[in-house]
């Protein structure tokens, strides 16, 4: 048995909540969005979806790191990596992501050095093994994993390690979610908050879309007992027509979240407009490295030009990520784009919204 | 990229924690996360502690739940 794991799987108290949601639920549609690929996952591998009424449409949203980075940050990642003397590190799943005309994999073929590390302290690992080499990290992700490549680049600024630094493409979770709401393209009831975002942030980040869009957020773990708590504590809260943001993540998240950690982040990033993969520029939703450190941005550090980027025809990775259509409407779903070939960034990582689908859909 | 479970600390030496869910090992940097103890669980993303597990919080949203799928079995054995 997994301790704290187990228990939030438990069919019988699983059940005692789907009964209430379906007392609870009214009789008209209720749209809730869930922005963590982690929650996608939840849902489709527990079928939540089977669990509670038709009427509550649970919809995806943009929240896999490696499917919202811009396609010309891959095209970037590929020229630097072609540079003499350069090894690139990064996560796992980037690596298979096709940017506008090829893949870091399909260019490993073609010599160059790209090595997958489980933390981007593995990356400073590698600076010092090779002294005679430039490491860049990728850094994409959220406020989870920006203030891990945060405390990497200090340390590396702490610890002179010259040859060592990050492409940044951190992201920022609610200005992507006030992004959605301000397209008007979707009409949503609810927000499934992710998690380990707001262990890191706290969940006041979310206090705005309550306040000024009228709509609920619930931080939601991510077994199924917490994704359908949530679900109910969203309905309770519509149903007496009230917008707040409430945690039922409790035993990860504090209110205030991890202030080590968003002191880190701020010591070392500044908010910046980033380019969404599929959905355009957002403003102030970005970080990009403070001018403090400077010598580890490798932005700066590398000239490189690259062309216009391109996403490859009939993909619909945007559209997906806006939770205006599901994979099934993409016409290269599953007979072109595979896991083992993926046309688009949702269909890489396990968080993608079609590689989850592609998983679990039975047709 | 985001192990989404609780660990256990099994070890600490400096910066670095070990810890363990189901036989398996993880490293865990402690930046983000000094005050940590061995035995207290944490969730591990990219290689960071990015948060300690609140166990009374954990076992206090268990417990609620267990209080309702109880007392709606002993409504429904009076039923029959
Ligand atoms: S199935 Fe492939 S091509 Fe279609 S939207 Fe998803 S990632 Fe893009």
């Amino acid at each position: 048995m997994l301790k704290y794991i187990d228990e939030f799987r438990n069919p019988q108290l699983i059940r005692s909540i789907v009964d209430k949601i379906h007392q609870e639920c009214p009789d008209r549609t209720i749209k809730l969005m869930e922005v963590c690929g982690g929650h996608t996952n939840t849902i489709f591998k527990y079928g939540i979806q089977k669990l509670i009424p038709d009427n509550i449409k649970l919809i995806s949203g943009p929240g896999c790191p490696v499917c919202v980075t811009d396609n010309s940050f891959i095209d970037k990642a590929v020229k630097i990596a072609h540079l003499d003397d350069v090894i690139i590190t990064t996560f796992g799943d980037m690596i298979r992501v096709p940017g506008s005309t090829t893949s870091l994999q399909k260019e490993k073929g073609k010599g160059i050095d790209v090595r997958i590390c489980y933390s981007p302290m593995d990356a400073i690992q590698i600076a010092k093994d090779n002294p005679e080499n430039e490491v860049v990290f990728l850094g994409i992700g959220f406020e989870t994993t920006a203030p891990a490549v945060a405390a990497a680049i200090q340390y590396s600024s702490n610890n002179r390690i010259t040859n060592f630094s990050v492409l940044s493409a951190h992201k920022t979770m609610p200005y992507a979610m006030k992004g959605l709401l301000d397209s008007g393209e979707i009409d949503l009831h609810g927000f499934i908050c992710p998690g380990h975002v707001s262990s890191i942030t706290g969940i006041h980040i979310y206090d705005f879309i309550a306040e000024d869009y009228g709509i609920s957020c619930v931080v939601s773990g991510f077994e199924p007992l917490d994704m359908l708590e949530s679900i109910l504590m969203l309905i309770r809260l519509i149903n007496r027509q009230e917008s707040r943001v409430e945690n039922q993540y409790t035993r990860s998240v504090k209110e205030n979240g991890n202030p080590n950690a968003m002191q880190l982040m701020m010591n070392v990033f500044d908010e910046s407009d980033t380019n969404w993969r599929g959905i355009g520029v957002i403003s102030k939703s970005g970080l990009k490295i403070k001018k403090k450190y400077q010598d580890f941005d490798a932005n700066l550090k590398f000239d490189v030009v690259v062309e216009p980027s391109k996403e490859y025809p009939g993909c619909i990775c945007g559209d997906i990520m806006r939770g205006v259509k599901v994979p099934t409407d993409c016409k290269l779903f599953k007979k072109i784009c595979t896991p083992e070939n993926p046309k688009g960034s949702c269909m890489v990582s396990d968080e993608g919204t079609c590689a989850t689908y592609f998983k679990y859909f039975p047709h | 990229m985001c192990l989404a479970i609780p660990m256990k600390v099994i070890e600490i030496k400096d910066n670095e924690a070990v810890a363990e869910v189901g036989g398996a090992r993880y490293r865990a940097n402690l930046t983000l996360l000094p005050d940590i103890k061995i035995g207290e669980y944490i969730i591990v993303h990219a290689g960071f502690a990015i948060e300690k597990l609140d166990e009374e919080a954990a076992l206090e949203t268990l417990q609620i739940w267990q209080d309702i799928a109880e007392f709606t079995e002993k409504r429904q054995n009076r039923k029959r």
